[in-house]
């Protein structure tokens, strides 16, 4: 990639200057997370999709890149800001750096900046479309990035392009993935369970994917606004109480959705891996990861028959829903981690056991 | 669940006198703990002998008991306050040892006291090495091959079958005490034998050595309702083979996997919940380099270092939360101090890098072993918050004050490339700047790692360094490399070195180049909360985050990293300026680089920067924040020393000028000041090399005490008898040159005495008048020091009225002045003065009940002593004593002769009154550690000089019932005198002599006194130092042992243990 003199100019007008590594001009909605460690699945994490994302923990790629982190085959961001990348990695682990990485995935990456200040715009601002450009752009070609619409078919972009199947066939319990831009390890949390698992693309019809009779049905998370997917909810609303059903992010997003429920854009999300949750049902707190820019609507779900079992402790945003009608939960954050703290895979075990597993 | 109801009146243990292994971070966590348990109207009794700390302050506790931390003292502090709830797991080792003691006595059920947060068997089960290793077992947590020893044939015999290295690890101990590695029989003898010897309950563990692999440690908190959370994971640049407290460590951790991290964290939280721990717990790990292999080296089921660390680190207030926790809160429902709008139940993420660097005492020790290993020998440490790891390095080195200012050590210079190459292979202080050094010569990064086996990762980052240094060497220095340099942690002074300017100049450029440094707050969440608290770093980015504010604002030095010479009690110092300050309606500034203390706490001051005390860094901070002034005299020798340049930029300092602390310090300058008003000091010259020492010597006459000019805690001071020892001095103690003279004083010797008075320009109030038991010569540090003085005339109190006052008023002191004064036939003599804090005031403070700091730091402000509504002069003297003594380390440091002299040597002190001074005595004694037998042999083994002095005292303790035995010399000698003595045999004749007596427990104290130019002194080391081997106490001055069995006979007729709040002494 070209290394010149770049920098990210927001929405708002504010300007950041750094080095930018690019083979083109970037737009996006830009965002921060908060994590220190695993970048490389935050890297590879379809849910930032579409998406400028800033590492606030300032010295990245120390133990360089490894195909074992993926959570996704490459990475889908629009560019990607740092304070440093480290161009040097130690670990027995390394197999290439950020910077080869991010190459071979040709996403712009802007380096030597004041990742903090960024973010403290963000924080007050809510998130804000930006780009990542060469210092010596014209202003009126950056305005006319800035002007870029919307993007609304990110789980289109992200989503498998056609069915396939993983874990062992004589496996316990036969689940039905549908795929808006899961996670790798979510898979194999399922599969570790005892699961086999058939993964469809986003928009397959809800009819396709009975016809398997599964045992119970898991819907992914995914990037962009859960009120695009209109297909997939129409959908959801076709498998709602044929089978056990867990969602997770995205998956919970939609299912409230499908069930009358309302979503809406948060000022600036949840991202990191130390976000705080209760889970009302066992009186826990959990340390979770997340990632998300939109949230069950609460006020929506006024008469509803769908029960919040999880609140953030910070903001107390919803954070898990349990469906009294059908035997389905879902949660807004990510209990396979990857990155993040490990402590939420119980939450597989709730799911196995409503397909009639101990 | 709200706070548990049946809790109304808590006693909570400190935990004691700075020493090596525990400092000043137990006066930062039980003064949070305090303050957290007064905040829910909980009744608070305070038991701590340490009398320099905050915590010890009467508005900490509600009852504040400054008594040794021993259980009979403790039970009788119970059976008078009747505590329902004790809270031991924030002082430290010593607190929870005390609380395990207390419990198995029956002390708490006699007094139905119950035990907060961590519970007993939540203890035993991290302590006791068996049960940690079955409840490791049980949770399938790998743990090192090892096995548990009470006897140095097992310890054999496990190394028979697992071979070696093998680490030694005595079982409750503090900072690794005994501990070592072993790599053959004959050191796995030596070291399991001490272990033993220092474990209270006789216990090593005697474990295959993981040396070279990382070393990882997690702090952790959870609460009765099992929620569990880690608030900070930190990397150990040096790796597995070094204690943790003498390793430079970084936080978060850099060099692991997400994988790694979490694999980690789990097994941290599983550990803390199977333990049961309710507060803080600390769990180390060793990490295989090259694989996901790890084993739990150790747990901590407390505070400790390693969370007051993780504290300042992260902002998140550990020792807070703990307390919160023990009063029965969960931690959710306890607010995030630092963001006011969430919970303590989260996990802070940082956008910045943490580098601590442990500060040892080997520039007082020189002769001390400088090798690092499983025994930790740091007396504190310094923490440099930074956005890259480069310019953490260089800031905390600028933090730590050992005359650098860059990772640059001059005497390696003249060392040759191989030279540099071998000492990379030491494992001392040094290593960090070895290797830069060798980095210099050519070393590169895989040579470097074969031999230390230190991550890749942070070799590359000091090669860095060395790199940029070369571009600045050999580049035009453009506004971009300046920038890029200054990104990376460089000084300016550095900077000027490479490119041929000054440190003003580059600064100077940098002003005209706008490249300045921008302040960001430490806010626990990486930016994703507004903040509320002021806790800043500096960094060169782009955006500052200080908010403006239109109030008087006044800046506090404070004292950097504890040291010997320098410790808590000037924190305590800088803390209640900050205090006085706020109530004179300032805001406040405070700039301080230690994170083991109270001043560095985000509450204190208003505004909190965590910078190196280096004049650049300074006036950044007093750039940015442009306060009216700088108050410099209760930071310690650190803040005086940067008194002078800080004035020379044009910065106001308050209080005391640089010129009267230029007129103390400059000798010439200070005859003038005595000649003028009449007060006379042992004659003295101030000289440049060898011959103007022998001629000044003969001058004056021997002994004469030699120093260099400008010290504190009298570094590199000593007596000398004769010219012969006067040359070695010359020329090997000091550097002696026109830029660094040295004083050459006739030792005169007397009772020495030692004032802290307060004046205001026109008023001087002396709260007090200590005396000292050890003649002049000890160092006052070392001295037991006692108020009121006991044998002092009246004539001689008057003079020291009348001295004090001129001093003073002559100096045109505004503040704090501290005199050192020689009593000899009826005579008054001044040694020393210092227009600064010293460090007796937080203990006359707390004896006369005037709070020294406050009214000195008003004074400076410009309110006199009488508008602060107090009478001038000298306080009427109270009814009781009051006696600090002091407390060494010796046992965590080898080859240090513990004699006492004009060098200091302890680490810390404790405190205590009575009303009969023997009482108080025998209580400082049992609080300093001093183990004083009941009944035993005592070896008495004396210089010539000493001998006639030395008969009353061994007749003292033979009337005491004590058996003497002393070498043929000493014993005829005594015998003449109609003392019944035993023969030992001298230490170099062969066994069994007395080395052989002292080894096997035949000798339960020693009395010796240093010859002077013989060869016995080797024997006399040796006796010293086996002394500190076998833990017996080993009394090196004459006046010691003197008061000791005075003390002692006064306990004998009676036993009485009393103990007095500081709220209720009658102070008027």
């Amino acid at each position: 990639m070209q290394k010149v003199k770049g920098k990210l100019v927001l929405k708002d007008g504010s300007v950041y200057e750094g080095t930018l590594y690019s083979t083109h001009k970037a737009v996006g909605e830009v965002v921060f997370t908060t994590g220190m460690s695993g970048y490389q699945e935050t890297l590879t994490d379809p849910s930032f999709c579409g998406q400028i994302v800033i590492f606030t923990y300032p010295q990245i790629g120390n133990y360089g890149c490894n195909d074992l982190f993926n959570q996704s085959e490459g990475c889908c961001y629009k560019g990607l800001i740092v304070s440093e990348l480290c161009d040097e990695p130690s670990s027995w682990r390394d197999e290439g750096t950020v910077m080869e990485f991010l190459e071979k995935n040709d996403i712009p990456v802007l380096t030597g900046v004041d990742t903090r200040a960024i973010t403290r715009r963000i924080r007050s601002y809510g998130t804000l479309q930006g780009v990542l450009v060469p210092a010596d752009t014209p202003d009126d070609e950056i305005q006319a990035l800035l002007a870029t619409p919307e993007e609304h078919d990110q789980v289109a972009q992200v989503t498998t392009k056609k069915v396939y199947t993983m874990g062992p066939e004589d496996a316990k319990y036969s689940v039905a993935v549908m795929d808006y831009g899961v996670k790798r390890h979510i898979l194999e949390c399922l599969v570790e369970k005892g699961c086999k698992l058939t993964v469809f693309p986003a928009e397959t019809p809800a009819e396709e994917v009975l016809a398997i009779d599964p045992d119970g049905i898991f819907l992914s998370n995914g990037p962009g606004d859960p009120a695009d997917l209109k297909p997939e909810i129409e959908n959801i609303k076709k498998m709602i109480g044929k089978k056990p059903i867990f969602g997770i992010c995205m998956g919970h997003q939609v299912m409230a959705l499908a069930n009358g429920a309302k979503t809406k854009k948060m000022l600036f999300g949840h991202r990191g891996i130390n976000q705080p949750v209760r889970d009302l049902v066992d009186h826990k707190i959990c340390i979770t990861s997340q990632n998300h820019g939109y949230m069950v609507d609460e006020d929506s779900l006024k008469g509803l028959p769908i029960e919040v079992i999880n609140r953030s402790l910070n903001d107390n945003t919803i954070e898990g829903l349990r469906y009294l009608d059908h035997p389905t939960f879902t949660v807004q954050y990510h209990p396979e981690a990857s990155p993040g703290p490990s402590g939420n895979a119980y939450l597989f075990d709730r799911f196995i056991k409503m397909m009639g597993g101990h | 669940m709200p706070k548990k109801e049946n809790v109304k009146k808590v006693m909570v243990i400190g935990s004691g006198p700075i020493i090596i292994g525990q400092a000043a971070e137990f006066d930062y966590s039980g003064t949070q703990a305090c303050r957290a348990l007064k905040e829910e109207g909980l009744e608070v009794v305070l038991v701590n002998s340490n009398p320099a700390t905050i915590m010890t302050d009467v508005h900490i506790a509600d009852r504040v008991y400054v008594e040794p931390l021993d259980v009979e003292f403790l039970e009788a502090i119970i059976a008078k306050e009747r505590p329902d709830s004790l809270l031991a797991t924030l002082g430290g080792q010593i607190g929870l040892n005390l609380a395990i003691e207390l419990d198995k006595k029956g002390i708490l059920k006699k007094y139905n006291v119950q035990l907060l947060g961590t519970q007993i068997a939540s203890i035993m089960k991290a302590e006791d090495r068996e049960l940690f290793k079955e409840t490791m077992e049980k949770l399938h947590q790998p743990i090192p091959q090892s096995t548990i020893v009470e006897s140095v044939d097992a310890a054999k015999e496990f190394a028979k079958k697992v071979g070696f290295p093998l680490i030694v690890r005595p079982a409750y101990t503090l900072g690794g005490t005994g501990g070592g590695i072993a790599h053959n029989m004959d050191q796995l003898d030596d070291i399991t034998t001490k272990g033993l010897m220092y474990s209270l309950i006789g216990q090593a563990l005697i474990e295959r050595s993981v040396a070279g692999w990382k070393e990882i440690e997690y702090e952790v908190v959870r609460d009765h309702e099992d929620n569990c959370i880690t608030v900070c994971n930190m990397e150990n640049i040096d790796p597995v083979g070094v204690h943790t407290g003498d390793s430079i460590v970084v936080a978060p951790c850099q060099t692991l996997t997400d994988r790694e991290v979490q694999m980690l964290r789990t097994a941290a939280i599983d550990i803390v919940r199977e333990l049961g721990v309710e507060g803080a717990c600390n769990v180390q790990y060793a990490l295989n380099p090259d694989s996901e292999e790890y084993i739990v080296i150790e747990v901590n089921p407390r505070v400790s270092r390693s969370s007051a660390l993780a504290s300042k680190a992260t902002g998140y207030p550990i020792a807070k939360v703990a307390a919160k926790i023990a009063a029965g809160y969960t931690l959710d429902e306890i607010e995030n101090a630092v963001t006011k709008k969430t919970s303590a139940c989260f996990e802070p993420t940082l956008d910045y890098c943490v580098i601590k660097i442990p500060r040892w005492p080997f520039d007082k020790f020189v002769n001390a072993d400088h090798t690092l290993g499983t025994q930790m020998k740091a007396t504190g440490e310094v923490m440099a918050i930074e956005r890259n790891i480069e310019a953490g390095l260089l800031k905390a080195v600028r933090c730590l004050e050992i005359g650098l200012i860059h990772m640059d050590m001059p005497e390696l210079h003249k060392l040759t490339d191989q030279e540099v190459f071998d000492k990379v292979r030491k494992v001392d202080d040094e290593r960090l700047f070895t290797i830069a050094e060798a980095f210099r010569r050519g070393m590169t990064v895989d040579q470097a790692h074969a031999i230390t086996k230190i991550d890749e990762f942070f070799l590359r980052k000091i090669r860095h360094i060395v790199e940029l240094e070369v571009r600045l060497k050999s580049e035009e220095l453009t506004p971009e490399l300046l920038r890029e340099v200054k990104e990376r942690g460089f000084a300016d002074v550095t900077i000027g070195k490479l490119v041929g300017k000054t440190g003003l100049e580059i600064r100077a450029l940098r002003k005209e180049w706008k490249i300045l440094p921008v302040y960001k707050m430490v806010d626990t969440c990486a930016a994703e909360f507004d903040a509320e608290t002021p806790y800043y770093y500096s960094t060169y980015g782009v955006e500052d985050e200080v908010e403006d504010t239109p109030n008087k604002k006044v800046l506090v030095l404070g004292s950097g990293p504890i040291r010997i010479g320098q410790g808590v009690e000037f924190d305590y110092c800088s803390v209640h300026s900050v205090w006085a300050l706020k109530e004179l309606g300032y805001e406040t500034i405070i700039v301080n680089n230690n994170p083991e203390t109270v001043s560095t706490d985000f509450d204190t001051a208003d505004r909190l920067y965590f910078e190196p005390l280096t004049l650049e860094d300074v006036l950044n901070v007093i750039d940015r924040e442009k306060p009216e002034g700088v108050i410099v005299q209760f930071g310690g020798q650190t803040a005086i020393n940067l008194a002078g340049p800080l004035n020379d930029c044009g910065v106001k300092i308050l209080g005391s000028s640089v010129d009267s602390i230029d007129r103390a310090e400059d000798r010439e300058r200070f005859d003038e000041l005595l000649t003028s008003v009449g007060i006379p000091r042992p004659k003295g010259h101030t000289v440049f090399d060898i011959e103007g020492a022998l001629k000044a010597a003969n001058d004056v006459g021997y002994p004469v005490m030699v120093r260099p000019s400008y010290v504190l805690g009298g570094r590199a001071m000593e007596i000398v008898y004769n010219d012969d020892e006067l040359k070695y001095y010359m020329n090997n103690a000091v550097k002696a040159s026109q830029e660094h003279p040295v004083l050459v004083d006739h030792y005169l010797m007397g009772t020495e005495v030692e004032v802290d008075a307060i004046c205001d320009g026109k008023d001087v109030l002396m709260p007090g008048i200590m005396e000292h038991i050890e003649r002049a010569g000890v160092h006052s540090g070392d001295s037991i020091a006692v108020y009121p003085p006991r044998t002092l005339s009246e004539h001689v109190i008057e003079q020291i009225i009348d001295y004090t006052n001129k001093l003073a008023l002559g100096l045109e002191v505004h503040g704090m002045i501290n005199i050192q004064y020689i009593v000899r036939d009826e005579k008054l003599y001044v040694i020393e003065v210092n227009p600064r804090s010293s460090r007796t005031v937080p203990f006359l403070s707390k004896v006369t009940g005037i709070s020294m700091v406050d009214v000195a730091t008003k004074c400076a402000m410009g309110v006199s002593i009488r508008e602060q509504g107090l009478e001038p002069g000298l306080k009427l003297f109270p009814d009781y004593y009051a006696v600090k003594a002091p407390v060494f380390s010796f046992n965590k440091m080898t080859d240090v002769d513990i004699t006492l002299g004009p060098e200091m040597k302890s680490t810390g002190e404790v405190m205590c009154i009575d009303a009969q001074f023997p009482r108080a005595l025998y209580k400082a004694c049992i609080a300093a550690g001093t183990h004083i037998p009941k009944s035993g042999a005592i070896l008495i083994t004396v210089a010539d000089q000493d001998k006639d002095e030395v008969v009353p005292i061994a007749e003292g303790f033979e009337d005491l019932g004590y058996e003497l035995v002393a070498t043929a010399g000493t014993a005829k000698f005594l015998e003449e005198k109609g003392i019944h003595v035993g023969r030992v045999e001298k230490a170099s004749a062969g066994t069994p002599n007395l080395l052989d007596d002292i080894k096997e427990g035949r000798i339960c104290m020693v009395i010796n006194t240093l010859t002077h130019g013989s060869d016995a002194t080797r024997d006399g080391f040796k006796i010293r130092r086996s002394t500190v081997e076998h833990a017996i106490p080993c009394l090196t001055s004459l006046d010691t042992a003197r008061a000791l069995y005075k003390a002692m006979g006064a306990m004998r007729r009676r036993h009485v243990v009393s103990v007095v709040a500081l709220q209720d002494l009658k102070t008027e």
